[in-house]
């Protein structure tokens, strides 16, 4: 189905943040029908939906879901990401400011299915603005009684609270923000234990993007066959692509997965300013690699499809970059970023994003040479796979393919050095 | 050390979890939001009131760089560099700032009115450049709307 006008997450709806127009519109239907539901079987449901998580890594959620133990004497929970810190990345804000209910609803109904009794929303600390707005939201849905003792009627009850974070991009990686949540410093944990078995204060937790339970009541409410025929089978749903850069009209995109990245940065972003030509896109977030402009025919954006282009959909941020852009100086800040933000733990990460940095900072000033093109190579090799957490990984992956496709940019500021200096 | 309005809040924070540890984070930013930044006092009295070593709060603290332990400007002008704010001239924006207010990144004025930082993602990619003044966001930035936004806070 390539219907573009299917939107659910951030409809055209004025006020919609409000409980009565999201219950006019059929708001807390699909938790009511949940509710009525053996906690199993929505699980299932949410499995055949092939809901994949949109925090970044694309797992199945139906099946994350079903890591949790059945029948656990510790409480169980649920935890919320809405740390939203990966650099090109603002689609999580819009739930929270827009459709906050769904999100709310989404928590309820996931929280129902894994018998979890307390769910924590972790929100970057300098979202004030939006931390007001759900607290807001989940007041009035405290009110209504949809969160509480005994929800619309059932047996079963439970808690949401919003647990504000400080400041470290780190703490939204999944055991990072477990700890940070329990007062400790973000430190992400070695795994396993997953946090299905060991998670907050050692108990069962699960822990989902903002986006990803947002999903969730239309896959209840309608069904996982109505689902499955939003965009791409495999990856399912629409997204919330969100454009920044060089494009005329940045913003975000409710679309199917699988849409043309051309159409998005042409037809939905109004195209490169100034009419200048596209010289490279990040399709995913800061951490996926960049991939050149003239490369991008055909590509769509779901999993499979980024994979087989050489990169990612990662959360579907996507930063746009003309012709006149200084590829080397961007890696440059994107390789700053990840240095200021490894939390030390592990050698690799530690000590080589701290070289990466150093490295493309001489070769930007006009002091590097050829053989440094190789070595920021090699040391973003042995940092991949080899941390404790995914930082690593995403700091790794836009140098590998900076240098793999842009070559010719850093070489040439190695030359001119030289030749300014002859 | 906290007043009675906040210390209720703490209070009532401190319920949602199964251990007073967890309302570390929420406590910081209630002293915070009071005094503007976190005394070693504060750390130590919210050390006793969560019943957790001075030690830990400590290390907390400089963990997280939203935490500050020493007194900020009137008003901390955060000016987003990262990548989308880049490739949008924010380089432009802070070497502006730092003109105006006679500050370098990481300094505060000498009569305490502005912090100047430059800072990661804020999430406002698409509304790029864009700029934090204590827990507001003001973006879409031009150098003449920064100019107006400053002269409106002197
Ligand atoms: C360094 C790092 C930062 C991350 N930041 C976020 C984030 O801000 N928000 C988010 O939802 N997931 C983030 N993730 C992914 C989470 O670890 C986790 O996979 C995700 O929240 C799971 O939710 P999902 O399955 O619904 O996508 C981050 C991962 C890493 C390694
Ligand atoms: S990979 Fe980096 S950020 Fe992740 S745990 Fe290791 S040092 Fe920390
Ligand atoms: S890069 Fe500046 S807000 Fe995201």
């Amino acid at each position: 189905m390539t219907d573009t006008d299917i939107k659910y997450l951030l409809p055209e709806i004025p006020e919609l943040h409000k409980i009565e127009v999201y219950e006019k519109e059929g708001g807390y239907e699909a938790l009511q029908k949940a509710l009525a539901m053996k906690p199993d079987d929505i699980i299932e449901e949410v499995k055949k939906s092939n809901l994949r998580g949109r925090g970044g890594a694309c797992f199945p959620a139906g099946l994350k879901w079903s890591f949790m133990p059945k029948n656990s004497e510790r409480p169980k929970y649920l935890c919320v990401n809405a740390d939203e810190g990966e650099p090109g990345t603002f689609k999580d804000r819009e739930i929270l400011e827009h459709n906050p209910h769904a999100l709310i609803e989404g928590t309820l109904i996931a929280s129902y299915a894994m018998g979890v009794t307390t769910a924590y929303v972790y929100i970057r600390g300098e979202y004030v603005k939006w931390m007001k707005l759900l607290e807001d939201a989940i007041e009035e849905a405290y009110a209504k009684n949809y969160i509480g003792k005994n929800i619309a009627g059932s047996k079963y009850s439970v808690d949401i609270y919003v647990h504000r974070g400080a400041g470290a991009y780190i703490c939204g990686e999944e055991s990072s923000l477990m700890n940070s949540l329990e007062g400790e410093r973000g430190y992400p944990r070695v795994k396993p234990p997953f946090p299905a078995q060991f998670g907050l204060w050692g108990c069962p937790t699960t822990i989902n993007n903002v986006e990803t339970l947002a999903n969730v009541p239309v896959i209840i409410k309608n069904g996982a066959e109505w689902y499955l025929k939003i965009g791409v089978e495999k990856h399912p749903g629409t997204l919330l692509y969100g454009v920044s850069g060089h494009v005329n009209n940045p913003g975000v995109f409710e679309l199917p997965t699988g849409v043309l990245l051309t159409d998005l940065i042409y037809k939905y972003a109004g195209g490169i300013r100034d009419d200048k030509k596209l010289k490279a896109v990040i399709p995913g977030g800061s951490s996926t690699p960049i991939l050149r402009g003239d490369s991008i025919e055909g590509v769509r954006m779901d999993a499979d499809s980024l994979i087989e282009a050489g990169s990612s959909i990662g959360t579907g941020g996507v930063i746009v970059m003309d012709e006149d852009t200084d590829i080397p100086k961007i890696l440059e800040r994107i390789s700053r970023f990840y240095h200021h933000e490894s939390c030390g733990q592990c050698t690799p990460c530690r000590e080589g994003t701290g070289w990466m940095e150093k490295i493309i900072r001489r070769i930007n000033r006009g002091e590097g040479t050829m053989k440094d093109i190789d070595v920021l190579r090699d040391v973003a090799d042995n940092i991949e796979g080899n941390t404790i957490c995914a930082l690593g990984d995403a700091a790794a992956w836009p140098v590998q393919s900076a240098i793999r496709r842009f070559r010719g940019e850093f070489e040439a500021k190695i030359k001119m050095e030289k030749t300014v200096a002859a | 050390m906290l007043n009675e309005t906040r210390r209720e809040q703490l209070d009532k924070i401190i319920k949602r979890y199964p251990y007073k540890q967890a309302a570390l984070l929420p406590a910081l930013h209630l002293v915070q939001e009071q005094e503007g930044y976190i005394t070693k006092e504060a750390m130590q009295y919210i050390a006793d009131y969560l019943e957790i070593p001075y030690g830990h709060v400590l290390g907390v603290v400089t963990f997280y760089t939203m935490f500050y332990d020493k007194p900020m400007g009137r008003h901390h002008i955060q000016v987003c560099t990262n990548i989308s704010c880049q490739l949008l001239g924010s380089e432009t924006l802070v070497s502006h700032i730092s003109k105006e207010c006679g500050i370098k990144p990481g300094e505060t004025s000498e009569d305490g009115t502005f912090t100047l930082s430059e800072v990661e993602c804020l999430g406002s990619c698409g509304t790029a450049p864009m700029m934090q003044i204590n827990d507001d966001y003001y973006e879409n930035l031009t150098v003449e709307k920064v100019e107006a936004i400053l002269k409106s806070l002197k």
